[in-house]
């Protein structure tokens, strides 16, 4: 082609082998990448940090108080696992708009025109969150605990790993829709739209078992409200249940659709 | 470097076909400065965006840096620098870290992509800004940060996009200083769009008029501008009506095209324009004409392109016909 020497790399054949090993090494590129720039936003840090306390500080004693009748003995079993189902939630959806200001920024693009694995681009981004999310929900049940928290470690443990399943299909799904909107004028409206009603009919505030009958045959079909609930039932050491492990089969179903329909949209050319 | 055949682009807006653009050929060889000339919305960004495989054409095929388009899109992203108009740093990043974290993309070890960015940074006076925030950069300084980053895996091919928009005349010199350094220290291939005639002129060995999504003509700027058929001559007469007078004898002119009349003002062609307005200027006296000015100019590139398509590309501000916002929308 030309006098310009080839680089070396180039030449080599692609193994699966290096395929694979190239994609832990652009999904580590872009996870610290996206780790360093979250670190060093103090804003962001402190919001994340606090929005955990403050929601079992000001929340939490609601539901000690005799007026809700949980029915469970301990309120913070019902609601703590409540709440680390919304942070990998609604944590997670609003990634999108920190996706839509790199692709502003060209970022995006300078990216996508590397070699770089388009699967890495999405993975490394989506791992920062994980970690994020991890971290805070482990700082959620930590300060739980001297307020009246009582659970297995094992089932905190297995929620957790629920929660970081759940936020990892949500976050793919809010940055592809942030790569196909590219615009926080037409996401906000839509995060809106979804997050409220899924919110409400999800028993994350207070369990569904409140409500009337048809408002609780209206939350049946939303998964959430199973992976609460299967939350809350790790939470009571009740492991072999079948709300445990339906509300763990749905999280799993919503993990691997969330994260198809990612890939999905980053593999695509023009995004 | 580049060999396209039929590149074709066509979007899909509102249930209209829209040919961004509409079968493209182009060849770049190795070592070649080339422009890509045309008004906003013409299909320079499009023909580019299929060329770096950020978009796939609707038809066509395509070799560049030696991989097919098509075929091995990693190939080609492995041998190829992109610059593009919006930039390629987060605001709030480091500038050194960006580049070190694009190096790291093409699988260069991070000590390496360290000692290429510092390196690069001396290259584009970028001296002492590692540390810098892209935010807080001046619009040169980005725009050579983003050269740097388009640079740290010595591509023999790099792809700018507008380069110099945006950039006050001295940062539009300065990074035209730079354009040629690539070439003249790295031999680097360099193809890039520009809607800047005095760009095109001053930068590019070769140039490539694109229109409508087409390639309307190809050559260096001096064949171009030869193309045009001859000097423009210009003569202002004292008097209004004596302009259709100096307009029948400019087109008596060996070799002269129908003048055109403005006023005052008449405005023809003719090759060899020295002599041709000597001539001109006796024919003037002899019969009696007074003149209020009177100049022969070699044609610029917005005479190639008024010549090419009938405009101007000095008077492209209006919205041309394919609704160019909206489309680049829908890139």
């Amino acid at each position: 082609m030309s006098t310009v020497a080839t680089p070396p790399e180039a030449t080599q054949p692609t193994t699966s082998a290096t395929a694979t090993s190239n994609l832990v090494r652009d999904t580590y590129t872009v996870f610290a990448r996206a780790m360093r720039m979250s670190l060093r936003n103090p804003a962001w840090l402190v919001i994340s940090l606090l929005q955990p306390i403050l929601y079992i500080t000001l929340f939490g004693p609601l539901l000690t108080s005799d007026a809700v009748q949980l029915g469970a003995g301990n309120a913070y079993q019902v609601f703590v696992p409540g709440i680390l189902v919304q942070l990998g939630i609604f944590g997670a959806l609003f990634v999108g708009f920190g996706l839509i200001a790199e692709y502003r920024a060209g970022v995006i693009e300078s990216q996508r025109v590397t070699p770089a694995s388009r699967t890495a681009l999405l993975l490394g981004r989506v791992l920062r969150d994980v970690v994020v999310l991890l971290v805070q929900g482990t700082l959620l049940v930590l300060v739980a605990i001297p307020l009246g928290l009582r659970a297995p470690v094992a089932g905190v443990l297995l929620t957790l790993v629920v929660i970081a399943l759940l936020g990892a299909a949500f976050a793919s799904v809010s940055y592809a829709l942030a790569l196909t909107l590219k615009s926080e004028d037409a996401f906000a409206p839509l995060l809106n739209a979804v997050v409220l009603p899924v919110l409400l009919l999800s028993g994350i505030l207070l369990p569904m078992s409140l409500a009337p009958g048809w408002l609780q045959a209206i939350s049946d079909v939303n998964p959430l409200k199973h992976v609460v609930e299967g939350t809350r039932a790790f939470f009571d050491g009740d492991y072999g249940s079948s709300t445990a492990w339906w509300g763990a089969a749905l999280t799993i179903a919503m993990g691997v659709a969330g994260w198809w329909f990612g890939v999905r949209r980053f593999r695509q050319e023009s995004s | 470097m580049i060999h396209a055949r039929g590149l074709a682009r066509t979007f899909r807006k509102k249930k209209q076909e829209v040919h961004a653009v509409a079968g493209v050929d182009l060849d770049v060889e190795a070592g070649e400065i080339v422009g890509f000339l045309g008004p906003n919305g013409a299909g320079k960004t499009t023909t580019l965006r299929m060329l770096t495989t950020l978009l796939e054409p609707t038809a066509g095929t395509a070799t560049v840096a030696g991989c097919d388009l098509i075929a091995d899109p990693v190939g080609v992203r492995r041998r190829i620098g992109y610059v593009s108009q919006s930039g390629s740093t987060a605001p709030e990043a480091r500038a050194g870290e960006e580049v070190v974290d694009h190096a790291r993309l093409y699988g260069i070890s991070t000590e390496e992509a360290t000692a290429r960015g510092k390196r690069l940074f001396r290259e584009l006076d970028l001296d002492g800004l590692w540390e810098r925030q892209p935010k807080a950069m001046s619009g040169g300084q980005r725009r050579r940060l983003d050269i740097a980053l388009g640079l740290v895996h010595v591509p023999g091919l790099v792809f700018l996009d507008e380069p110099t928009t945006g950039l006050d005349p001295q940062a539009r010199a300065n990074l035209w200083q730079h354009i040629r350094g690539l070439r003249a220290e790295r031999g680097t291939t360099v193809f890039l769009t520009t809607h800047y005639l005095d760009e095109a002129d001053a930068l590019c060995d070769r140039i490539l008029v694109i229109d409508s999504g087409r390639i309307v003509a190809a050559g260096t700027p001096d064949q171009l501008k030869s193309d045009v058929g001859g000097d423009v001559l210009t003569v202002t007469a004292e008097h209004a009506d004596a302009a259709g007078q100096v307009a029948a004898l400019m087109a008596a002119l060996p070799g002269a095209e129908a003048p055109q009349v403005d006023g005052t003002r008449v405005v023809g062609r003719a090759p060899n324009g020295g002599a041709a307005l000597v001539a001109l200027v006796r024919e003037l006296d002899a019969a009696g004409i007074a003149v209020a000015g009177i100049e022969s100019r070699r044609p610029s590139l917005d005479d190639v392109f008024l010549g090419l398509t009938g405009r101007s590309l000095r008077e492209t501000g209006a919205p041309p016909a394919v609704p160019t916002e909206s489309l680049e929308a829908a890139r």
